[in-house]
């Protein structure tokens, strides 16, 4: 049960000279005749933190998290998040010693257990999507578009080709333009098909020598399987152009198809969504890129290569590397609860995994569809995306609403308004790690809730600690630091 | 000013010219449809805008637009009070809350935008 | 497997709910010819027992069992248990982004409390709530610098800055047409006057670290005031441990700054995930890359958190956002929130001055021994760079034989630090190493010199 004393800021537990010690005395004498730092240069008093002791800490920490919903917890149905359960057998494997005590200059021979596990990730990155040259550099997938972005425009440099756009369907995730433009390309959105995927005529018309790279994710933000990838692949190869999936959505097709059979050049991973990295209250994450065997020698520094002959794990950097996006090699952490996620389920568990997921999404639709609008697909993959519009127009409940009212029945809302394409989004993915009684209850709240009066959703969530934060305020008049005066 | 002998943008913004000096704000439908208004960016005083070129912003909590010139013009002041009081873009769009003056280059650029009847038309559609 | 839960039943009857005859009917949505038709080729599975035997084998010790002189970005400083013990709790640690204010008040408290600390521990006046690592920060830094005043063609880097900061600037201004100016380190550390030499009036940043690259000090306050004399931004990447003993990046009226967040509770994990400290100016705040959590009260007046000002990020400006970040680095952020709250102003101190007084006694006795100096005549913090008659690529190799690690070795980033650094390489050390194995790594040197 929540202590709300407990639940005050840090600031405001604090008292002045408690003095908290935690090392011991110095055990090495002061040594002179060394350069010296000038009083110019030292700070002049005690730096402004708070003064607290551990009990308090742990309570207030303890008690602030009870105000979370969690995957440990609740059902997370946030679509495009893949917000499955985290095994506890990671969390073990991932702190032995050489994994989280390594350093990132630390020499190679004391780490060769590691570089051999990250060097087995990448050729299993590479089986999973059908793309030899993997890199588990990039930090997240926004990490990983840009990267694989910088990568494809190194290629076409190398070639002697100035190709400055990047196309992207209306439906894509934000990071697709922010990251193409972040790259220096001009950003080209598509429209889309009314029934939800890419319209080839559309895309046609906008072919020439200035694209670059068309992003798409797939399966797409709707849930749906693009069904005319391999055209659009071949549409693109044409026009000189390349093909980056989004791979957001792999927790829908392990093992059932792969980007680079479907015509991709090049991809991302979530290892925080697909393969279980948990996703620590907003990261971190992995976002590793596998691309095509000519882009490889363009791939960012360093890549784990192994040395048969002499039985040795090495860093190296890729012939024509793009260079560095991040120091050190990546974020390893995750990567390695990626690695135990695919040693314990196998090829075969891997696909079982995406069964599970698609079967669970759509009981779920077919669940849901009689009472919310599915605008796209009798049929969905791993996701689908509800629309409120109807009950928008007839009694002014929005996506929002009925969001904030599943709290109030014990679930988390799913995402809503993404993607930018459907009215009132209710984007929902139920993943694999669910069960039957679990959703059955979900689509009842569901149901219910759309018959409750508009008043009463309004008004919700009712059992929260609080109920719909003034978002108005808040960014007019941005308060983003406790200070002493407030 | 009255709304009914304003000239009207597409993308919503409204213009009063008097002389050379065309006044230019974003229509009340406009901060109806981006609901509460956090934030408000001016354009820069001494700048020349082509039409349709984004001269400032207007953001809601969960949406950001353009305010694009009307007319081809150069930037002779803004309404620096503006962004410290964005509840005048509701309570009063068509005098307080006017965003921009600009010299009007080319009073070709008028015959470009709509009057009232035609831009409420174009509104509903 | 272990995750699923459904009976051969259960499945049967969802099946039967959807109208589907089987699961593969489902997939009928992939065409035929894209499917592919032959299971995954990858290793067996293996049950939660072989995989951790597999592993502690392969993982179970660090090669060596050596001690860590290492430095260059992340350290090995104490982190209290208390720190994995509240961070792992399932409520923070498997929850996701604070979308839903309602649901997530834990998180989104504990990083209002993050930003605070942090802008206490710069003396900035605002923080994000993380970004990836330190080198992003560093080119996020600039990009931000380019839209406070709007200047494209030149940014000006520091030669002490961390060379691997300076590689990824360069890879995400690749396709810019940014210039990107290096002036280059002498005797450790840059000087005012070559880097006012180098900023123009299309400069848009001035690029520094402080301590620096090779652990010396900067003229922080020389530097600030020549970017500013320039209309340029003066960009700081400083060491979250470093405040407990020198002045903060807000005590010399630097723009933003940013740092490696590692220091603060993290543990060093090969160099991933760690943590992007941005903090910057507050007026810059819409400007700003990275979620920002900003206070209010909800609709019974009650004082609560949000995610604030997100018409600034990719999820609502697209392809105009201030950056591409979506999932950030939000757990490391929270192992820094409860490590300043249990360090405290004290604590942090002590660590400072440990580490600082322990790097001064492990020069004094390294400097000792015959051949061996310090690089640089420039007071330093908690690193150095130590110079002796070997090539420091195999005096490192033979240090780790016997159980010490130090570096990196200089010659690691190329002609980047510039020319002859050959034997020369980093030694860091913080207040976890004790005079016992201080004098150690000083045995084990004299040893490798002495062939
Ligand atoms: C479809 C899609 N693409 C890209 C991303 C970005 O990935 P990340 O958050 O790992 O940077 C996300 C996740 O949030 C996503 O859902």
């Amino acid at each position: 049960m929540r202590n709300p004393t407990a639940t005050r800021l840090l600031f405001e537990m604090s008292e002045a000279g408690r003095g908290t010690v935690v090392f011991p005395e110095a055990d090495v004498p002061e040594v002179s005749g060394l350069p010296e730092i000038g009083a110019e240069y030292r700070a002049e008093s005690l730096l402004p933190l708070p003064e607290l002791a551990e009990p308090d800490v742990v309570r207030h920490f303890v008690n602030l998290s009870t105000l979370n919903m969690s995957v440990d917890s609740h059902f997370y149905p946030l679509g495009s998040c893949t917000m499955k359960y985290n095994p506890k057998r990671h969390e073990r494997l991932a702190r032995l010693p050489q994994a989280v005590a390594s350093h990132p200059y630390q020499h190679e021979s004391q780490i060769q257990g590691l570089l051999s596990v990250l060097y087995e990730l990448q050729g299993m990155l590479a089986e999973i999507s059908g793309l030899p040259g993997v890199s588990l550099h990039p930090a997240a997938g926004a990490q990983g578009e840009l990267t694989a972005l910088l990568t494809a425009a190194a290629w076409f440099r190398h070639r002697g080709e100035q190709r400055t756009r990047v196309l992207f369907p209306a439906s894509a995730h934000g990071t697709n333009p922010a990251s193409a433009a972040l790259a220096g390309f001009e950003c080209v959105q598509l429209a889309g098909g009314s029934n939800g995927f890419v319209d080839l005529a559309e895309l046609r018309a906008q072919l020439d020598e200035r694209t670059a790279v068309f992003m798409v994710t797939n399966p797409n933000t709707l849930g749906l399987f693009e069904k005319d990838i391999a055209t659009i692949a071949g549409m693109l190869h044409d026009a000189g152009g390349l093909v980056y999936i989004d791979g957001a959505n792999m927790n829908a097709i392990l093992g059932r198809t792969r980007p680079g059979d479907f015509g991709g050049d090049m991809m991302h991973y979530n290892v925080h969504k697909t393969f279980t990295g948990p996703h620590g209250a907003g990261g971190p994450g992995a976002g590793p890129i596998a691309v095509r065997d000519f882009l490889a020698p363009f791939l960012p520094s360093p890549v784990v290569a192994f040395d048969p002959q002499k039985n040795w794990y090495s860093l190296q950097e890729p012939q024509h590397s793009i260079g560095r996006m991040r120091s050190f090699f990546g974020n390893v952490g995750i990567l390695l609860r990626g690695y135990c996620y695919i040693r314990t389920l196998g090829g075969r568990g891997l696909r079982e995994a995406s069964d599970c997921a698609v079967l669970n999404a759509n009981y779920l639709l077919s669940q849901v569809r009689d009472f919310l609008d599915v605008p796209h697909g009798q049929r969905c993959m791993h996701e689908f995306v509800a629309s409120a519009k109807r009950l928008k127009e007839q009694s002014g409940v929005t996506a929002m609403d009925i969001a904030k009212r599943l709290l109030d029945y014990g679930f988390h809302a799913p995402t809503v308004y993404f993607p930018l394409v459907v009215d009132e989004a209710l984007m929902m993915e139920p993943t694999e790690t669910e069960s039957l009684a679990t959703l059955d209850a979900f689509a009842a709240a569901l149901r219910q809730i759309c018959q409750e009066p508009a008043e009463l959703l309004k008004g919700a969530p009712h059992s929260t600690a609080v109920c719909r934060p003034d978002e108005v305020n808040a960014a007019r008049k941005p308060v983003l630091c406790w200070s002493a005066q407030c | 000013m009255d709304p009914e002998t304003l000239r009207y943008a597409k993308t919503h913004e409204w213009v009063s010219v008097d002389g050379d000096i065309a006044t230019v704000g974003i229509t009340d439908y406009a901060v109806r449809l981006l609901t509460d208004i956090v934030f408000l960016s001016l354009p820069v005083v001494g700048k020349s805008y082509r039409p349709g070129q984004p001269m400032g912003e207007v953001e809601s909590v969960k949406a950001v637009s353009d305010i694009y010139a009307p007319v081809t013009g150069e930037v002779l002041e803004v309404n620096t009070g503006l962004p410290d009081q964005l509840q005048l873009l509701s309570e009063s769009p068509f005098d307080r809350a006017w965003i921009v003056k600009l010299r009007v280059v080319n009073p070709a650029d008028l015959q470009n935008l709509l009057s009232r009847a035609d831009y409420v038309q174009h509104c509903g559609e | 497997m272990a995750y699923l839960f459904d009976t051969p039943e259960q499945r049967q009857h969802m099946l039967s709910a959807i109208g589907a005859g089987s699961v593969d009917e489902l997939f009928q949505q992939i065409p035929q010819q894209l499917q592919l038709g032959r299971e995954l080729a990858l290793p067996d599975a293996v049950s939660e027992l072989q995989l951790e035997q597999d592993l502690q084998r392969r993982l179970g010790v660090v090669g060596g069992g050596g001690l860590c002189f290492l430095g260059g970005g992340v350290y090995d400083h104490f982190i209290p248990a208390v720190v994995d013990e509240l961070t792992s709790r399932g409520e923070f640690y498997t929850a996701y982004t604070p979308y839903q204010a309602e649901a997530s008040q834990g998180t989104l408290q504990a990083f209002y409390e993050y930003q605070t600390l942090i802008s206490q521990l710069s003396g900035m006046e605002v923080s994000n709530a993380s970004l990836y690592e330190g080198g992003t920060a560093v080119s996020e830094a600039v990009f931000m610098a380019m839209r406070v005043n709007g200047r494209h063609g030149r940014v000006v880097v520091a030669g002490s800055l961390h060379p691997e900061y300076r590689q990824v600037l360069r890879t995400y201004f690749s396709r810019l047409g940014t210039e990107i100016v290096e002036v280059p380190a002498t005797d450790g550390v840059v000087s005012v006057a070559a880097c006012r030499a180098a900023l123009t009036a299309e400069t848009t940043a001035l690029v520094f670290q402080q301590p620096n690259f090779f652990g010396c000090l900067e003229d922080v306050g020389g530097l600030t005031a020549a970017a500013h004399a320039a209309g340029a931004l003066a960009i700081l990447a400083f060491d979250p441990i470093s405040p407990g003993l020198l002045k903060r990046p807000g005590d010399y009226g630097v723009d933003i700054a940013v740092a490696e967040g590692q220091p603060l509770g993290t543990p060093l994990q090969y160099g991933g995930p760690l943590l992007g400290i941005f903090t910057c100016r507050g007026e810059y705040v819409r400007k700003m890359p990275g979620r920002l959590i900003g206070r209010t009260v909800d609709r019974n007046g009650r004082e609560c958190f949000v995610l604030n000002l997100q018409a600034r990020e990719q999820h609502i400006r697209r392809d105009k956002a201030t950056s591409n970040i979506c999932t950030n680095q939000g757990l490391l952020a929270l192992r820094a929130t409860v490590f300043l709250s249990v360090t405290g102003p004290r604590g942090l101190r002590q660590m400072a001055e440990l580490s600082h007084r322990k790097a001064r006694y492990a020069v004094e006795r390294l400097t000792s021994l015959p051949g061996v100096s310090l690089k640089f005549g420039q007071p330093f913090f908690r690193e150095f760079v130590l110079e002796t008659p070997l090539r420091a690529t195999e005096l490192l190799e033979a240090l780790a034989a016997r159980g010490f690690n130090a570096g990196p070795a200089l010659s690691r980033f190329g002609g980047s630090l510039g020319a002859d650094l050959e034997r020369c390489f980093l030694v860091a050390l913080t207040e976890k190493r004790t005079r016992a194995e201080i004098d150690g790594l000083v045995q084990a040197v004299a040893e490798v010199l002495a062939g």
